[in-house]
This record gives structure tokens, sequence and C-alpha cells, in this order.
């Protein structure tokens, strides 16, 4: 099962909703589609509240986002992290390279 | 200690295939010198075996084969050129090497043997520090080299250590490590079962620019500080799956600055963008002055234009951490797997596959038994299924033999050291070229051959070869030729040793056959007949005799060795053009599909393979020719036996009519009268007993789905019978 996408576009500011899995089995098909929506915004917001699960290969896209984001002068902010996303960032020790504000999901 | 053994077993199982490696390397060198690739392969083959047996300890073994190793290592960067002299020295070397690989199972290694690795690395050290540029000092260096090891290691031992009491792992995750199926944060989340992870540096430093990059390729590196009571090996078996490919590196509590500084330099090596320093203090693995002295270590060494010997790095390995036998046994088991993944093939133990050939030969019996009773009971359902139970069993019958095949090239090469040193020994000139090296045939029947097939070959070099004078005045190349071919001849595997040397003179073995009384004055002989007294005891017809022959086995001993594998000896020559000399086997010893007859109430087996035909007896027209009994088979003229007179069967005949199968061994024909046919049948053959050891025409038993037993006809030895008993008659 392959990661979903809701897409909200507000002037240049996208806001896109990624829920179910971010790994490898999705990883080629959403690398395109997350880079266009960020070469077509200057700030993208990305809810992964709905992340069930996430792998090396989905927080490598996210990195990717990250640092291309960094290079082009925008913002990716990634936003209701969810319990899966939390855990392997904690176990990457990524949380404060991505900077994102870390809300504890109770 | 029994994984210890293990181990070893494992040692020696590689390091024989190494030296065997190493020895046709070797031998090919010899006529393309300048071939680098086979330079590196023997380099490879003692390195290697350096490496291994320093993991266990094993110091007169990697005193020796260092030595040797350093002469190879001159001989690759062309200090040293190959020589003939050279590459005798260096297969005496390797020969001793075997030697004391297989002493290692005593406490301490043979002094004998010691002192023979003193001699023989004298007289390396005298060839190689010959022409080609080694000077006296390299020669020098190299003899004091292990001392020198020594001084190094104490020298790396005064690298400080670091003040860090958490294991350091380094993780630089292959690209392909998704692909693999495998995800690397389940590394971590094992590893965290282990112990503590204290911290993590995580690196994205190897992802490329967003259009390269590729999100199915994995671009991770991890430094990972962790706590745990674990031992190296355990830790190190959580990353076994990734081991190949990807790089891991676990370092102990408290390890070297000197460890650090070769990771860092290892990982620099291989992309120097990677930022590996800051990782390091990122997971509080160095202190930053730690590291910037890391870096001067690193530097200090580079440029150090000696490359680390690997000896240094094994006595520091010993040095750092006591559980050498445990990392031992890691470093063996990834070597094992490395060469697994690249030969694509499993080491079985032969006993486990001789019980499974066993256990499928009660398979194939128990199916015949099943087969009868259904046919008895003639259910049609019952049959069909009976049916196709027999028909996967006789595949599982085919593969379960397949898996014994080998083929037969391994052996032939190491006949290339045979010819090598017996032709050297006689100061002939002769090359061996080998065919057919690609056919397969049944293991247990290639390790008996090895023993008659080594006569074979040195009798054609000591006695086919004619000296280069004899050759020159008879018009021949000075070089004289042996040939090892095998192929594949109706159920049988033919291996031929030729030579195209001065041939038999079957004048002079008859009458040296006469004279020794093997054959009656007056007894008229064909030319094979003739030929084939060459493998009878007692006649020889050398008349110097050389330092060759009498070492080893007779012409009579090679017979018998290859009649106790059910095999056949055929002798052609041509007097000065040369000999070729038949060994015909059978291709397995265990199973073979066989052609069931009866003979009155009796029961006997045709392997399959050689029957050519059936016909009925009273269609067969009889011919007196060449003052015999012969049948006409189409204008064929054939031989035949009674198979009811020749085995006294008194059983009634259950036929009526006799039935002729014709059977063929060779190029030779016979016809044998049977009563029934019964048809094709999958035969496991029962040897017999000692006391049956001399009935001919009779190669084995085997046992029918009824219970009963039938004999397995020994068809060449039947077909002989045929010819003398047509003789007799007529």
């Amino acid at each position: 099962m392959d990661a979903n996408l809701q897409v909200h576009q507000e002037g240049s500011h996208c806001h896109i909703n990624i829920s179910g899995e971010l790994t490898i089995y999705g990883a080629a098909e959403l690398k395109p589609v997350l880079l266009e929506h960020l070469a077509g915004a200057s700030r993208l917001e990305i809810n992964l509240a709905g992340v069930e699960e996430m792998d090396a290969a989905g927080f490598q896209l996210l990195y990717l986002l990250k640092r291309e984001a960094k290079s082009g002068n925008k913002v990716v902010s990634l936003v209701a992290h969810s319990p899966a996303m939390l855990e392997v960032l904690a176990l990457l020790n990524m949380e404060a390279d991505f900077g994102d504000p870390l809300v504890l999901a109770s | 200690m029994d994984l210890m053994e293990q181990a070893q077993e494992t040692f020696v199982t590689e390091s024989l295939d190494l030296l065997i490696a190493m020895e046709e390397g070797l031998n090919q060198l010899e006529s393309e010198p300048d071939n680098e690739e086979l330079i590196n392969s023997v380099f490879r083959a003692a390195h290697t075996i350096k490496g291994s047996a320093g993991l266990f300890g094993l110091d007169d073994i990697v005193a020796f084969t260092h030595k040797v190793e350093n002469v190879l290592d001159r001989v690759r960067d062309g200090d040293i050129a190959i020589t003939p002299p050279l590459i005798a020295i260096l297969l005496e070397c390797r020969d001793h090497t075997e030697a004391l690989i297989e002493d290692m199972g005593g406490e301490a290694t043979d002094p004998a043997l010691l002192e023979q690795s003193g001699q023989l690395l004298e007289r390396l050290q005298g060839v190689a520090g010959g022409p080609g540029g080694a000077s006296p000092a390299a020669g020098a260096e190299a003899a004091a080299s292990s001392p020198s090891t020594w001084e190094a290691s104490v020298d790396r031992q005064e690298s400080p250590p670091v003040e860090n009491d958490n294991w350091h792992i380094s993780l630089k995750f292959h690209p392909d490590v998704f692909r693999n199926g495998m995800d690397p944060l389940s590394f971590l989340r094992y590893l965290a079962t282990l112990g503590e992870i204290v911290r993590v540096a995580t690196s994205l430093d190897a992802m490329p620019e967003a259009e390269a990059m590729d999100p199915e390729s994995c671009y991770l590196g991890m430094e990972v500080a962790f706590k745990s009571d674990a031992d190296k090996q355990t830790i190190m078996e959580v990353f076994d799956f990734i081991a190949e490919d990807s790089e891991v590196a676990v370092l102990p509590p408290y390890s070297k600055l000197s460890e650090y500084a070769e990771l860092i330099e290892k990982l620099k090596a291989q992309d120097d963008s990677y930022r590996i320093g800051d990782l390091l203090l990122q997971c509080g693995a160095l202190t930053q002055p730690e590291l910037d002295k890391a870096l001067s270590y690193q530097q200090a060494h580079r440029s150090d234009p000696e490359p680390q010997p690997l000896g240094e790095v094994l006595v520091e390995q010993r040095a750092v951490h006591p559980e050498t036998v445990k990392a031992a046994l890691g470093k063996q088991k990834q070597i094992k797997e490395v060469k697994l993944k690249e030969s694509k093939s499993i080491r079985v133990d032969a006993g486990r596959l001789d019980q499974l050939i066993n256990l499928v030969g009660e398979l194939v019996i128990a199916g015949a038994g099943t087969n009868l009773k259904a046919q008895q009971l003639g259910d049609a359902d019952l049959q069909e299924s009976v049916s196709l139970i027999s028909r996967l069993v006789e595949e599982i019958r085919d593969r379960s033999l397949r898996l014994r095949m080998v083929q037969v090239g391994d052996t032939f090469n190491r006949f290339n050291r045979v010819v090598r040193d017996v032709s050297r020994e006689l100061g002939k000139s002769i090359r061996l070229v080998i065919e057919g090296s690609e056919t397969e045939l049944d293991k247990s029947v290639v390790e008996k051959i090895g023993d008659p097939l080594t006569h074979l070959v040195r009798n054609a070099i000591d006695h086919g070869i004619e000296s280069a004078e004899a050759r020159r005045a008879a018009g021949k190349p000075e070089q004289g030729m042996v040939k090892l071919d095998a192929y594949h001849d109706s159920g049988s595997i033919v291996i031929e040793v030729s030579d195209d040397g001065g041939g038999i003179d079957a004048d002079k073995v008859l009458a040296k056959a006469r004279a020794n009384g093997l054959v009656p004055a007056d007894a008229q002989l064909s030319r094979p007949e003739i030929l084939r007294l060459i493998l009878k005891a007692g006649l020889s017809t050398k008349e110097a005799v050389s330092n060759l022959s009498g070492r080893g086995v007779g012409m009579d001993v090679v017979t018998k060795n290859v009649e106790a594998l059910r095999g056949d000896i055929e002798v052609e020559s041509e007097l000065g053009r040369g000999t070729s000399i038949k060994v015909r086997l059978p291709l397995t010893l265990s199973i073979i599909d066989g052609f069931l007859v009866g003979v009155g109430s009796a029961g006997y087996v045709i392997p399959l393979d050689s029957v050519v035909e059936c016909i009925e007896h009273q269609d067969v027209d009889k011919v007196r020719a060449h003052g015999g009994r012969y049948i006409n088979l189409r204008d064929e003229v054939l031989p035949y036996l009674n198979l009811r007179e020749l085995f006294g069967e008194r059983g009634a005949s259950t036929v009526g009519r006799e039935n002729i199968v014709v059977v063929r061994s060779g190029n030779q024909k016979a016809g044998l009268v049977v009563d029934e046919l019964m048809g094709e049948y999958q035969t496991v053959i029962k040897p017999l007993s000692r006391i049956f050891s001399r009935l001919s025409g009779i190669s084995g038993s085997t046992i029918l789905g009824s219970g009963e037993v039938a004999m397995i006809l020994d068809v060449s030895a039947l077909i002989k019978e045929a010819e003398q008993k047509t003789l007799q008659l007529g």
C-alpha cells in the first residue's frame, strides 16, 4: 500500500497531507510528485499525521525535500508527525537537523 | 571448541582449494609469464592462506607463507621476472605449505618440516634475489620482515586509546540495500535490543542532486555510539546481512586512536566528501583533540610508502581484543559467504550425499514393490497413481545422482603438474593436451581414478614418448604430446590417455609373454589381444628400468583398480605413431536403468544403455563363419551366448519363445539368448560379496520389487565370453 497524497494549493503555499506508508514501495513514485510541488511553491507544508509507517527510503525523500528547499531558499516544514514518524526521527537522531517543532502525540 | 574445530576445518578445505589454484596458476605462468592475472591469483592464494593461518595463530605457516608472499609481491611489482627456476621453487613452496597445513593437527609443527621451511626459504631467496633488480637489501628486508612486523605492532600499541567507553559502530550502507529488501532502520532497532544506542550521527552526504537521486538507492551512513555488554562477535552478527556489500566497522570501547584513523582513512578513500570526522564528533566517539590527532596520524601514515603488511594488521587485531577466535570465526564465515555467492554453490558433506543416494536406492526398490502389488491388484486408479509416483522417483533418482556428478576437468588439470615434473625428471619436452574437461562423472569414480590415471600418464611419458633425438630422426616434432580426453559413450564414460610416441611393439610383447609363460608358445593371438597383455602382471617390456618405473602402481594394478569400478581398459597402439589407452568406466556406481530379462525362473538385469535391440530367437538365421557359430543380424555377423546354458538354469521357461537381446560394449556386439523380456527396470546396484568376486559375467546384484534377487550382467565380460565360446563350439 502506497502513500496517499492530498494537495491543497494556496497561492505560493502548498499543503500536502501524506497518509499511509512512506516507504520504499512508493518512493519512486513519490519523488517526482513531491519535487514538482516544491518547484511550484515557495512554501511547502507537509502534514504527516496519517503516516502509519516510514522506512529509511521514506526518510531519504523527506531529507531530499529539506535539502532542496534550503538550496532554493524555500521552506519545507513538516507538521503533525505521527508516532511512526517520530520514532524514525528519534532513531536516526535527526529531529534537530530537520528543525521542525515536534508535538508529542498524547 | 566445536566452533573452533569447524572453523579450522573450513580453513583447511579453503586453503587446499587455494593451493590448487596456486598450482594451476604457477603451471600456467610457465607458458604465459607476463599474465598479470595469473600472478595476482597466485599472490592472492598465498596471501589469503597467510591471513587465515594468522587468525588461528598458526605462526609457522604465517612465517613461511609470509616470505613466499613477499617474493610474489615483488614479482607482482615487476621487481623479479618469472623464470622457470622461480616457478620450480615456488611450486616446492606450495607443496611445503600443503605439508604444513596437513601437519597442523599436532601440538607443535614437526621440526623436520620447520627445517625444510628454512632451507626452502633460503633457496627461494637465492632464486628471487638474482637478476631482475632485487637488491640484496630487498632480500634482507624480506628475511627480516617477521621481526619488523612485531616492531610495527609495538609501535602501534603505543597509539593511545580514546576516552570512549562505548562501542563504536560505523555503517555506510550499500546503495542496493533497499533493493535487497532491507531497511537500515531495522538494523538499528535490532541493535537496540542488545544494549543502549547512546547516540547516532546520520549522514546523507552521499545523496546526489535531486535530479540524480534515485529514491530506491540507499545513501545512508551512520556512526553509532553503543553501550552494551555484548561481545564483538554478537554485535557484528547484527550486520551479517549487509556486511558483504556495505561498510561495517565495529570498534570496541577504548579502541586505539589508530583504529579510528584507519576508519577515517578507509571511508575517506571511498568518498572524500564524506564528513566522517564530523560524524565521529557528533556521535561522541572522538573529542576534537582526538580527531585532530587521528587526522595527523593518518597523514603521517600516508607518507609511509610501505603498505601496511597484513601480518601487522593481524597481530594488531589480536592485541586489540581477546576474542580472536570468535572474530576469526566471523571472518571465516564472511569469506565463506562471499565465496558461496560467487560460485552459487554449496559445499555439502559427501557423506550426506551418499546417505541421500542410499535412501533414494531404497525408495526405488520399495517403489518397485508397490508397483508390482498394484499390478497384481489390477486396480486402474491405483496403477495410475503408482505410475505417477514411479516417474517422480525416477526423476528424484536422476537428480540426486547428478548431485554427485563433477566435471573431470579438475582432475585432469592436476596432471599438468605430473607431466611437468616427470618430463623434467626425464629431460623430455612434453606438452599436455586436455580435452573434454567438462565431461561429468560420479565423484566416487573421480576419486578412484586418480591413481590409475597418474600411472597411465607417467607410463605415456616414460615409455611412450621417445627421446628428442629419436623423435627428430622419426620426423616428428621434438616436443612430445600427451593427451587426456574424456567423453560419454553408451552409458559409460571413456577416459583416454594417448601419446604421440613410439607405440607398442606387438611382436616384442608377444615374445616376452611367451618367454614368461603368460601365453602358450603355440597360441595364436590377435593384435588387440597381444596389446592387452601389457595390462597383465609380470610383463614388462621396458628394457631399461628408469627410476619412474616400479614407483607407484604397475599396469596390473591399474587394471585391477579399473575393474573394481566395473570398468574396462582398451589398448590401441600403432608402432611409431603412438599409443592410446581407453579406460571405460560406468557413469555411476549405485543406480542404473536396467533391462530385466527372465531366464528359467530367475531374473537378470542388463544395463539398458548397452542394449541395442531385441529379436525373437526363431526369426534369426544362424551362420557358420570363421569356424564358429554366429547369428546373422541383417547381414551383420554376431557371436551369441545362451544364458540358460551359461548359468546352468534348470527352471522351466514360463514363455514359449526364446528371445535374443543384442548388447553392445564399445564397438563389439553380441546376442544373449533369454527366455523372457520383462522390460525396463530401475536397478539399485548392490555389490556382491567378495566370495563372488571371481565370478565372471556378473557385476552385481539387485533386489526386485517382489523381494527376489536378480543378478546384474557384466556385458563386456559376456561379449568376450560369447566370442570365445563361439570359437570353441566351432
